[in-house]
C-alpha cells in the first residue's frame, strides 16, 4: 500500500487512546469526560480499520460502525444524565457527585 | 510521487488529529473542546480514507461530526460554559495518578505495536476497488454480520428509550416541586 505502514496508524491510535484516557481521568466536567470517551472510542476505531485494511477483511470496518452506534447511544444517555444533573441544580463535577459512594 | 503525496496527507492528518485531541483534553471552555473534537473527527476521516475505508469515513463525518457533535454543542449551550481549570491543583495525588496511568496505557500499547511492527505488520495485502465501498459494506451487513446489524439497532433503540426516560423523569420532578 502507498504511504505509511499499518504500524504508523496504530501509533496514532495508541496516542489517541492515551490522551482520551488522560482526559477521562483528569477532567472533572462530565461533558469533557464524555468528549474524552469519544476520543478513546475513535482511537480504537482507527486501530480496527487499520487492521481491517491490513488483513483485507471487512469485519474490522463492520466492528468500527458498531462502535460508532455504541458511541451515539452512550452520548444519548450521557447527555441525558448531564441535563438531568443540571436541572436539579447540582454541581457539574464528577468529584462532587459522590452520593452513591459506598 | 504518489507515495510522497500520501505521506504528506498522512502527516498533516495525523498531526491535526493529535493536536486536536490534546486540545480537547486541555482546553478550559467545553464549547472549544467540542469544536476541537469536530476537527479531530474530521482528520480521523481523512486517515480512514487513506486506509480505503470510504463508507466508514463518510459515516464518521455524517454521524459523528454532524449529528453527535451538534447534540453536544446544543447541551453545552443549554448548560452554559462552566469554566474549569484542568491543571489547577496539579500536584494532587489524583492528578499525578491520572497522568501516570494514561502514560502507562500509551507506553504499553506502543511496546506491543513495536514488538510486532517488524514482522507481520510490515506487509499489507493489496486491496481491490470495492474494498470499503458502501455496496460492499451493505452486503457484509446483510449477509455475514446480520446479527451484529440487528443487535446494533436494538442498542440504539434502548438508548433512545433511556434518553426519553431520563428527560421525562426530571420534568416530573420539576412539576412536583
Amino acid at each position: 500500500m502507498l504511504g505509511p505502514g499499518i504500524a504508523w496508524y496504530l501509533g496514532v491510535s495508541a496516542f489517541l487512546f492515551g490522551v482520551g484516557a488522560l482526559g477521562v481521568l483528569l477532567r472533572r466536567n462530565p461533558l469533557i469526560v464524555l468528549l474524552s470517551l469519544e476520543i478513546m472510542l475513535n482511537g480504537a476505531n482507527l486501530a480496527l480499520i487499520a487492521f481491517s485494511r491490513h488483513a483485507h477483511n471487512g469485519a474490522g470496518q463492520i466492528f468500527a460502525l458498531a462502535v460508532m452506534a455504541v458511541a451515539a447511544s452512550e452520548v444519548c444517555v450521557g447527555l441525558g444524565l448531564v441535563v438531568a444533573i443540571h436541572r436539579r441544580n447540582l454541581a457539574l463535577d464528577v468529584d462532587a457527585l459522590s452520593e452513591l459512594r459506598g | 510521487m504518489g507515495n510522497f503525496l500520501v505521506w504528506v496527507v498522512w502527516v498533516v492528518a495525523a498531526f491535526a488529529c493529535i493536536a486536536s485531541a490534546v486540545a480537547v483534553v486541555s482546553l478550559r471552555n467545553p464549547f472549544l473542546s467540542a469544536l476541537a473534537l469536530i476537527g479531530n473527527l474530521g482528520s480521523l476521516a481523512v486517515l480512514y480514507l487513506l486506509l480505503s475505508a470510504e463508507f466508514v469515513a463518510a459515516a464518521q463525518v455524517l454521524v459523528y461530526a454532524g449529528a453527535v457533535m451538534v447534540m453536544f454543542l446544543f447541551v453545552i449551550a443549554y448548560i452554559g460554559p462552566a469554566q474549569e481549570t484542568p491543571w489547577a491543583g496539579w500536584s494532587t495525588v489524583q492528578n499525578v495518578a491520572a497522568v501516570l496511568t494514561a502514560a502507562a496505557i500509551f507506553v504499553e500499547i506502543m511496546v506491543a505495536i513495536g514488538l510486532k511492527a517488524g514482522g507481520r505488520l510490515a506487509h499489507s495485502d493489496h486491496v481491490n476497488g470495492t474494498f470499503g465501498s458502501p455496496g460492499w459494506i451493505g452486503r457484509l451487513f446483510l449477509t455475514d454480520h446480520l446479527l451484529a446489524f440487528e443487535i446494533t439497532s436494538i442498542v440504539l433503540l434502548v438508548a433512545a428509550v433511556g434518553g426519553v426516560i431520563l428527560g421525562s423523569h426530571t420534568r416530573r420532578l420539576e412539576t412536583e416541586a
